[in-house]
């Protein structure tokens, strides 16, 4: 029996996979931390979760909408101040992943949250690095989970807020203490890796009925496949079922709070 | 030791036009009251820092008390824009205001630089990055002892820090529970500060360890209740995430905006 599933619940069950039970994750909010919570539920149980709050070692019931919402701190091990978190914990090099979310993304995996357009006369104006500057140097690699459309993954992004490899493919070259970088990108059409050479990302899986084509429409630069294209597996029913649990709980609990005036 | 005033006495008392303020509270206890407060007494051509704006900022920055926004992440968290911010930024509503932007590990780096009195914090940081092209306040400097190129901001050193606690006891110390984010180094950086609590009480109830704030060390103490609302203070009152995606709606538009801002701040009294 083939089971249904969203291109999106494709996407979490995909990113998930990509963490295992040794990891020690710095979770970004949104799609990065939806994804890190199911593998959390499935797969990875003592998967080590930390976001920027200072909260080490968090397990929440419910997805937080901010990273700072009290499910992280009273689920979690203990907190730290948020210079500590910086300092200690993710320049210290405890981090295993960092993983992130993003505006836009190029073809050498450079992200831009911070404006569509000219810095001074933005055309949108996004909100700004947060902590993925630094997580994307100082953990050992960077995993990106991201929608797949032409808007966002773009030849060159408009500002680097936080880098990949550089406007070259070349930025990491020979600077000291420096982790590896994006090592695997997850959208809701494919994965794809930085080639080992030219740090270019090529798609490297197309999930199950998507095709060349739907990747090429959806990707502003002349895309590249690898050799041994696969498909990736689909997502399993208890995958699914705990997302969907996840999700429902977190938006039952998002909207359940006394809402109006302050 | 610190005086214990009424919010209106506080912020009336300490926080001059001109000022630089930094409000934090990093995703938990943020001084919403003080920050209405701010708005109420129409104080003007402040430099508002704060690693995450949030909605406090965005109210402030709508209602024109803003001249300059230094910050590390401008949104409103898990929802999208913070459209006040943006109108300023992007259009020039209510008036134009200058940002500087930096990461989050730079202004955690700064803060605490600052709390310990040093001119500058140096980070591992900004790597490949193109804020230091549109932050001058980003430089590059080399360790004198392994010659490792590293990053270097200003610390941070506001006039007033403001911040939201969950009680001081009644010789004003103060503890702070739960995500404690910035808040001890910003106090500590600052000149003066103003330290908004949920209650006064006879013992704080603090375990060995815990983060307190001496009475010494704070300059005065506001009791606001809910003082952190649509935030949250662990323990007292969990965060409206509801309003959090309401506001969305409300900021978006200039007219609901100031409408908002009539009934729930101006027509409102301090707390």
């Amino acid at each position: 029996m083939s089971l249904e599933f969203t291109s999106s619940e494709m996407m979490s069950v995909t990113a998930a996979r990509a963490l295992t039970n040794d990891m020690t994750c710095f979770v970004g909010i949104g799609l990065p931390s939806e994804a890190a919570n199911l593998a959390r539920l499935t797969h990875a149980p003592d998967v080590t979760l930390i976001y920027e709050s200072g909260t080490l070692q968090t397990k929440p019931d419910v997805l937080p909408l901010s990273i700072g919402d009290g499910e992280l701190c009273e689920s979690a091990l203990t907190t730290v101040s948020v210079p500590e978190m910086f300092r200690y914990w993710l320049q210290g090099g405890h981090i295993s992943v960092g993983f992130l979310g993003t505006a836009q993304i190029d073809r050498f995996a450079n992200l831009n949250t911070t404006l569509i357009g000219d810095y001074r006369e933005p055309k949108v104006r996004l909100p700004g690095g947060g902590g993925a500057p630094e997580i994307a140097t100082n953990a050992k690699e960077v995993f990106i989970t991201v929608k797949h459309s032409k808007r966002t993954f773009v030849k060159d992004v408009d500002f680097v807020t936080t880098v990949g490899f550089g406007r070259d493919g070349k930025a990491r070259d020979n600077v000291p203490h420096i982790g590896r970088g994006p090592t695997v990108v997850i959208t809701d059409l494919c994965i794809l890796k930085p080639d080992p050479e030219t740090k270019e990302l090529v798609v490297t899986s197309l999930h199950p009925n998507v095709t060349r084509e739907d990747v090429i429409e959806a990707t502003g630069w002349d895309i590249r496949f690898a050799d041994e294209l696969v498909t990736t597996p689909a997502p399993t029913a208890r995958e699914l079922d705990v997302l969907r649990d996840l999700k429902a709980r977190t938006n039952a609990h998002h909207s359940s709070t006394q809402s109006g005036q302050q | 030791m610190a005086e214990f005033l009424s919010l209106q006495e506080a912020v009336s008392k300490h926080i001059n036009n001109g000022d630089t303020v930094a409000m934090e509270g990093f995703t938990h206890l943020i001084p919403f009251a003080a920050g209405h407060e701010i708005i109420r007494q129409e104080k003007r051509d402040l430099t508002l820092i704060r690693m995450t704006p949030d909605l406090v900022y965005d109210q402030m920055i709508g209602a024109g008390c803003a001249k300059k926004l230094i910050f590390s992440w401008g949104g409103n968290p898990g929802v999208g824009s913070l459209h006040r911010l943006r109108d300023a930024v992007e259009k020039g509503w209510p008036h134009q205001i200058e940002i500087l932007e930096h990461s989050h590990a730079a202004m955690a780096n700064a803060y605490e630089a600052g709390a310990a009195g040093l001119p500058l914090a140096v980070l591992r940081g900004y790597v490949g990055s193109d804020l230091p092209k549109v932050n001058d306040q980003i430089k590059f400097i080399e360790c004198p002892f392994t010659g490792e190129r590293l990053a270097a901001v200003p610390s941070v050193r506001p006039d007033v820090a403001v911040i939201h606690a969950q009680r001081a006891d009644r010789k004003g110390n103060v503890l702070i529970e739960g995500i404690v984010g910035i808040q001890k180094e910003v106090v500590l950086a600052a000149k003066r500060s103003i330290v908004t609590v949920e209650e006064v009480v006879d013992d704080l109830g603090a375990s060995v360890n815990a983060c307190v704030l001496p009475s010494w060390a704070i300059t005065a103490i506001a009791e606001a209740p809910k003082g952190a609302k649509p935030s949250y203070a662990l323990g007292y009152y969990d965060r409206d995430n509801a309003f959090y995606k309401d506001w969305d709606g409300i900021a978006r538009d200039r007219d609901t905006f100031q409408a908002w801002l009539k009934e729930n701040v101006f027509e409102k009294g301090a707390a």
